[in-house]
């Protein structure tokens, strides 16, 4: 059974819902031809499809992927987070930043 | 009018633990004189701060769950503004958003229960049924077409 998961992702970039499928996918285009046709991996919400209703300010690792190395906000288009959950997190991201359990930059 | 209240404080590392539960106290104090009730208190202990407040590199963390009117927050926010030993702190009303989520939560379970229902399966999940197993390809996405298809 295990080994039918590796028709799922494409070799490196297993797992990786958003971003990583969305880069992958670009320097793919870049790198080889414009004529093939372009497989993006969808992009789904997080929060959606883990059922996750609250967005907790307290939560510091569930908030932290969303704030890669510049410790900037994920935008949407990137990590694919729905419209009312990008709300959220964007609320208790800033909430989290305060009590310095997130930086606001990072150096 | 009471409503939930969240209010989380930073106190200074160089505060000793008396301290510490002295603060806690004074809170506890306001919050009774004002008739509100403590409901929850939480100590995480030592953290290391995600950047330097003041010049302070980590900090004790409180967090207390209170019921209360909004003066009981005001008169608490004020205090605590004008506490050295406090570097930060943080009042979230969180009422609203708990009922939000609570309200979500059991329309979802509501609505598998129907379904459940409507299939002719007992309303609630059997305790590992219809869990992720190794067959399960889900993520396989060789049908997921871009825009550039």
């Amino acid at each position: 059974m295990p080994p039918r998961k590796s028709f799922g992702t494409g070799g490196s970039s297993g797992g990786g819902r958003g971003r990583t499928g969305a880069a992958g996918a670009a320097g793919a285009a870049g790198k080889d031809g414009q004529r093939r046709p372009m497989f993006r991996r969808r992009k789904v919400c997080k929060f959606c499809s883990d059922k996750i209703d609250d967005i907790n300010y307290k939560d510091s690792k569930l908030l932290m992927p969303f704030v890669p190395e510049r410790a900037k906000i994920m935008p949407r288009r990137i990590s694919g987070t729905c419209a009312a959950h990008q709300r959220k997190l964007r609320t208790a991201i800033m909430r989290a930043r305060q009590l310095a359990l997130i930086p606001y930059t990072a150096e | 009018m009471n409503r939930k209240y969240e209010l989380v404080y930073i106190v200074s590392p160089d505060a000793t633990e008396e301290q510490v539960t002295d603060l806690h106290t004074q809170v506890d104090a306001i919050v009774q004189r004002m008739g509100g009730t403590l409901e929850k208190t939480e100590n995480w202990g030592r953290r290391k701060l995600a950047y330097e407040i003041g010049r302070h590199k980590e900090g004790t963390y409180v967090l207390e769950g209170i019921l209360g009117t909004g003066e009981v927050m005001k008169e608490i926010d004020r205090r605590l503004k004008v506490t050295d030993l406090v570097i930060r702190h943080l009042v979230v009303r969180v009422d609203e958003e708990q009922a939000v989520v609570d309200r979500t939560r059991s329309k979802r379970t509501e609505a598998s229960r129907r379904r459940r229902i409507a299939r002719g399966l007992p309303p609630d999940r059997a305790p590992g049924e219809g869990q992720r197993g190794d067959g399960d390809d889900d993520r396989d996405d060789r049908f997921d077409m871009g825009e550039g298809v």
